[in-house]
C-alpha cells in the first residue's frame, strides 16, 4: 500500500515513517507538514492509505477529508480520544491510533486497512459525496476542533466580526473562525442573501424593512444602498 | 519530580541507534520552538492558542515517558480552553525538566 503521512509535527512523521519501516505492504510515498501542502498533491496522485494528524492549525484533519472526493483509507493519528465517535462517521476513515503510538498498535492498524481494501469497493461511498446529500439543508462548521452540524433552513442571521463570522440561528447561536464569503459560498442563493458588508440574512426570517434596514427577528439589520435593489427585487412585493 | 525517560523511544527504536539519534535530533530542534511559542502566547494570554501549543508538546511529554506530566498537561489545557491558566506553573515545571534533560543528551 501506497501512503502519505500529513501531521504538522515532525516528530510524530518521524515516528510514522519509521512504523511504516516495521510492517511490510506499507510503503511512505511522501510526508507533509499541513493538509493544503497534501491537497496538492493527491490533486495530481493517488494513494491508497493516509496516516492523518486531527489537530492542525487552520486545517484540521476533518477539514482534510472533507476536501476529498474520493477518500483513501485513512487512519487518524492524535493525542485526543475526544473525537473517536465523530471519525467513525467517515466510511474512509479505518482506525484511529492514540499518540504516542505504539508498534503492535500500528500493526494492528495497517492489517485492518489491509484488510479492507481488498474489499469491493460498493461498500465505500465516498465522504464529500454522503455530505453533499444532505447538503441542502446541513451546514458543517468547525467550532473547538469539532464539526457541528447546522439546519441551514434555521440560519436566520449571519455576521461577520473580524476573523469570526457569528451564526444565529433558531436554536442556537454559533461563532465560527471564518469568513462571511466563505459562509455565503456555502448557503444557498434562493434564501440567504447579503445585505450588508458584514451580514447575510435569511430572506424567509424578514420581520419588515424600513428605509435602509431590515428586522430579522429581534435584529435591526443595516442594509447597503447597493444590496437593496437585489433585496428589494427578492420580496414578493403587493 | 518525575523524570524523562527513553521508554518509549528504545521500544520504537527496536535498537537502531541512527533512528533514535534521528529522532532525538528532531525533537531537540522542535521542542524549543514548540516552547517558545507556548510561552508568548502564555504571557499574552492567549488562551486558546496557548491551549494548541499545549497539546502539541503534550505528544513528546508522552514519548518522553512522562506518564504524570501527560496528565498535568491535559487538565492545564483543559483549563486554558476554559480561559483560565490553572496549573500553568506546574506545566512550567515539566518544561523546564524537559528542557535540562534535552540539553543534556
Amino acid at each position: 500500500m501506497d501512503c502519505i503521512i500529513i501531521d504538522d509535527e515532525a516528530t510524530a512523521r518521524a515516528i510514522i515513517e519509521q512504523l511504516c519501516l516495521e510492517v511490510p505492504d506499507v510503503n511512505v510515498i511522501k510526508t507533509f507538514p499541513n493538509a493544503i501542502q497534501a491537497i496538492k498533491y493527491l490533486n495530481q496522485n493517488e494513494v491508497d492509505l493516509i496516516f492523518l494528524d486531527i489537530h492542525m492549525p487552520d486545517f484540521t484533519g476533518f477539514d482534510f477529508i472533507q476536501t476529498l472526493k474520493k477518500p483513501p483509507k485513512i487512519v487518524l493519528t492524535t493525542s485526543d480520544t475526544q473525537f473517536a465517535i465523530e471519525a467513525f462517521e467517515y466510511d474512509c476513515i479505518v482506525d484511529y491510533l492514540v499518540k504516542p503510538i505504539t508498534l503492535s498498535r500500528f500493526e494492528k492498524s495497517v492489517q485492518k486497512a489491509l484488510s479492507l481494501s481488498t474489499m469491493p469497493a460498493q461498500s465505500e461511498p465516498s465522504t464529500t459525496e454522503s455530505l453533499d446529500d444532505n447538503s441542502g439543508n446541513d451546514l458543517y462548521v468547525n467550532i473547538d476542533r469539532r464539526l457541528i452540524k447546522i439546519d441551514i433552513p434555521s440560519i436566520y442571521l449571519v455576521e461577520a466580526k473580524g476573523d469570526y463570522i457569528y451564526v444565529k440561528t433558531e436554536n442556537k447561536n454559533y461563532t465560527v473562525h471564518s469568513t462571511l464569503k466563505k459562509i455565503e459560498d456555502k448557503l444557498p442563493n434562493d434564501l440567504f442573501l447579503k445585505v450588508h458588508r458584514s451580514f447575510i440574512i435569511n430572506i424567509n426570517k424578514i420581520v419588515d424593512i424600513e428605509d435602509n434596514s431590515v428586522l430579522i427577528k429581534k435584529d435591526v439589520i443595516p442594509v447597503s444602498r447597493s444590496n437593496r435593489p437585489e433585496l428589494m427585487k427578492r420580496l414578493n412585493l403587493l | 519530580m518525575e523524570q524523562p525517560n527513553f521508554s518509549y523511544i528504545d521500544q520504537l527504536s527496536r535498537g537502531d541507534d541512527v533512528f533514535k539519534q534521528k529522532l532525538l535530533d528532531i525533537i531537540k530542534i522542535e521542542f524549543p520552538e514548540e516552547k517558545a511559542i507556548y510561552l508568548k502566547n502564555i504571557e499574552s494570554r492567549k488562551f486558546k492558542e496557548a491551549a494548541e501549543n499545549v497539546h502539541k508538546l503534550k505528544h513528546k511529554i508522552s514519548i518522553l515517558g512522562l506518564e504524570k506530566s501527560y496528565v498535568v498537561a491535559t487538565n492545564f489545557e483543559n483549563n486554558l480552553i476554559e480561559s483560565s491558566d490553572l496549573g500553568r506553573e506546574e506545566f512550567e515545571d515539566v518544561l523546564e525538566v524537559m528542557t535540562n534533560f534535552l540539553s543534556k543528551l
